[in-house]
């Protein structure tokens, strides 16, 4: 008799594809946010495969800070002309100019959490009722009770105490006027699934994630790229190492990691025996035990 | 895993369980070792929970906050929501549905049981099967979960003895006779040292049976889905708009239930024509079988008008089709449900609307009584009704088929869920 089973990155892949076609059921004008970063890569690829041989019925976002590494914005354009996706962007930069927000100052300045307003600037302009992103519940402690489908309030709010319940494969993504969702297809997927399943569907990845040289500094333990979004205050100087990225964000914000990890397979080794978690190395999280929480309340992806 | 066996994941499978205990049975505690004893912790992570310790004045790094969440909880120290927790092993990932064993909790255990194939509920050692081992035990069986381990916690506090383990055991068999569950093992286990969690322990030389990860790597879970009655509903239809794959036209969904192939004859309902499978695409292309819980594409030979809402099934094994529908419900909002109320209702991918018509009892879910002379169903009751749909369902029992034997009732105005419905 045969066997009936799915191997794990293939139950996961079943479940994304069957939430990520839920939204273009469910909504009127879903998006889905593209950042350049492994995840959004991974739920993009899922996307595709959802609709196939159709395109994507629905537009990508990013956000773009204005601060992004240039092979990050490489790798976009040549993806999104390759699927022939739609790809709407929205600025940082705008958003300062139109006054919507205010440059922070200082050394450990960042556009990080400039990006909440625009992406709600970016929601309300576009009627977007659903925006999909790559977060996962494993990232990080207030993500862990976070919903496929998260409702947002009016002003694109989370409120951990007043969210729907989630049972069997039922979403419900009924909402009133002004009200839209966020939606997590990679919610059960962990680090070490989305570099698996990169390595199973041998997924193009951007440059940045394998080791190369580059100048950095060493900033309270967190290793930034040099880049003219970065300051050296006293006592700093830029190093030449051998690093990789664990995640891509903003240049003035995303900690390298030191690495030799030159292909996937190294890459999941690596993972394997890291000692620390993923936003470890980003300096955003720092600021404060709780800041994801908060910055999530706020609107954030 | 190393270079040599670098597909070693490959053979991994998927194993999503809940846990449920009272409080300060050890619940976050033995999460909590699972995962430090996993290697599922990072160095930074294994570093905060030192540091609360320490400024707690505890003596030992607590794992039991490990699994702390919201800052609301970590201000009042309960946890008061379904929190997901993920390690894996060699063998295989699991998802860990961890959920508060408050008294006005069902509510949440419901939620994390409904996709779990296991749940482990904790007893204390010192005391034994209580009114919470019973409702966790009644829940589960109601959920439909296939596999129960009843975890016997806090064996160092009563010298790792026999006797309070079979006792514990003999009690909780006799209360289970009459539940529906098809695999109950029992463990004793100390969360705090570790005994019978990831390593065997040598205190309790008289248990013969297996640690508790192994045999969460090992419970056979090849047969909990459904592989028998072929349900598809269709979730949406895909068609193409350009030249290369024009006049294509799939049926997207998700497969609720058993096995289909190109060539079989199927039915759509809720039209009753019939048809026979062209192909079946897969997230890699072509497959020549898709079975539950493969997210695939079929395509028919016959052009049918068949859209989201409409099942899929075989012309000999059709699921029934029906209007009024039994429930067991289970109410998860503080409004309380109206006799004769109205609500929104979702059935695979299919919407309607439903009125409440009768509301025949409530359980009392520590006893299992029913009680019939208080109908008012309010947040965490659990009650038997009967609803009247606006549209026909295509509906098997919930014993049958979680997937297509499963409702969620809906708030019209405020949309919110109000109640999670099993088919009777
Ligand atoms: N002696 C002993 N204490 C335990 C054991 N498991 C948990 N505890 C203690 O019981 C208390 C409650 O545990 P906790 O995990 O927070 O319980 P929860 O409320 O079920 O999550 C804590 O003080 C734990 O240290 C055990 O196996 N043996």
């Amino acid at each position: 008799m045969l066997s009936y089973n799915l191997n794990h990155l293939r139950e996961l892949e079943a479940e994304s594809i069957f939430v990520i076609r839920e939204v273009a059921a469910q909504f009127q004008n879903p998006v889905l946010l593209f950042s350049g970063g492994k995840d959004s890569i991974v739920m993009l690829h899922l996307a595709v495969k959802a609709f196939f041989p159709a395109r994507l019925p629905f537009p990508l976002l990013h956000i773009d800070t204005g601060h992004n590494f240039p092979e990050t914005l490489d790798y976009r354009d040549n993806l999104v002309k390759k699927i022939s996706a739609r790809l709407l962007v929205g600025s940082v930069q705008e958003s300062i100019n139109k006054g919507r927000v205010v440059e922070e100052t200082g050394v450990n300045a960042s556009r990080n959490v400039l990006q909440t307003v625009t992406l709600l600037d970016a929601i309300e302009e576009h009627g977007f009722d659903a925006a999909m992103g790559g977060g996962r519940r494993d990232e990080e402690k207030a993500r862990a009770k976070e919903r496929f489908f998260s409702h947002r309030d009016e002003f694109g709010q989370w409120d951990p105490k007043n969210q729907r319940p989630e049972l069997w494969n039922l979403f419900n993504g009924k909402k009133k006027p002004g009200e839209h969702f966020r939606i997590f297809p990679l919610s059960n997927w962990t680090e070490m699934d989305v570099w698996q399943y990169i390595l199973l569907e041998k997924i193009e990845m951007p440059s940045l994630y394998f080791a190369h040289e580059r100048e950095c500094v060493d900033r309270k333990g967190v290793l930034l790229a040099k880049s003219e979004y970065v300051k050296l205050t006293d006592g700093e100087k830029w190093e030449k190492m051998t690093i990789r990225f664990r995640t891509i964000g903003d240049m003035s914000c995303t900690g390298a990691t030191v690495s030799h990890a030159s292909t996937i397979e190294d890459i999941i080794l690596e993972v394997a025996a890291a000692r620390q978690t993923e936003r470890g190395s980003r300096a955003d999280d720092k600021r404060s035990e709780t800041s994801m929480e908060d910055r999530k309340r706020e609107g954030y992806f | 895993m190393n270079r040599n066996n670098g597909n070693a994941y490959l053979d991994m499978e998927l194993l999503r369980f809940t846990t449920a205990g009272s409080v300060d049975d050890g619940k976050s505690t033995l999460i909590g070792r699972l995962l430090y004893d996993s290697k599922s912790i990072f160095e930074d992570q294994y570093e905060a929970i030192k540091i609360t310790s320490e400024k707690r004045g505890e003596d030992f790094v607590n794992l039991a906050l490990l699994t702390d969440g919201l800052r609301a909880e970590r201000e009042q120290g309960i946890t008061i929501d379904v929190a997901y927790r993920y390690f894996a092993t060699p063998k295989r990932k699991f998802i860990i549905a961890d959920t508060p064993g408050h008294v006005q909790y069902t509510r949440n255990m419901v939620t994390g049981a409904s996709t779990a194939n296991l749940a482990i509920i904790l007893v204390d050692s010192r005391k034994g099967v209580v009114e919470q081992t019973k409702r966790h035990a009644f829940i589960a069986s109601l959920l439909g979960i296939p596999h129960l381990v009843i975890c016997i916690n806090k064996m160092d506090l009563v010298d790792y003895s026999q006797k309070v383990f079979e006792s514990i055991k003999k009690e909780f068999q006799g209360f289970a006779s009459k539940l529906n569950i098809q695999d109950i093992q029992f463990i004793p286990i100390s969360a705090l040292h570790g005994d019978n969690v990831v390593e065997k322990s040598d205190k309790m030389p008289w248990y013969g049976g297996p640690g508790l990860l192994y045999l969460l790597e090992t419970i056979h879970i090849g047969s909990d889905l459904n592989l028998v009655d072929c349900r598809f509903p269709v979730q949406y239809v895909i068609r193409p708009q350009n030249d290369e794959y024009h006049g294509y036209r799939g049926y997207a969904g998700r497969i609720a239930g058993g096995v289909f192939k190109p060539g079989d004859k199927v039915m759509a309902l809720p039209s009753g024509f019939t048809s026979t499978i062209k192909a079946i695409d897969g997230p890699e292309g072509p497959v020549q079988e898709a079975f539950a819980p493969m997210s695939v594409t079929i395509r028919l030979d016959d052009e049918l008008d068949v859209s989201r809402g409409d099942m899929i099934v075989r012309e000999n094994n059709r699921p029934q089709t029906c209007q009024d529908i039994d429930i067991m419900v289970c109410w998860m909002n503080t409004k309380k449900m109206l006799p004769d109320g109205k609500y929104g209702i979702r059935h695979t991918t299919r919407d309607a609307r439903c009125i409440v018509r009768k509301i025949h009892y409530k359980v009392d879910v520590n006893t299992l009584h029913r009680i019939q002379d208080d109908l008012d169903v309010g947040m965490n009751d659990i009650a038997r009704i009967s609803i009247r749909t606006t549209q026909p369902f295509f509906v098997d029992k919930y014993q049958i088929n979680r997937n297509t034997g499963s409702v969620i009732l809906i708030d019209e105005a405020t949309h919110e869920t109000l109640g999670a419905g099993m088919i009777i």
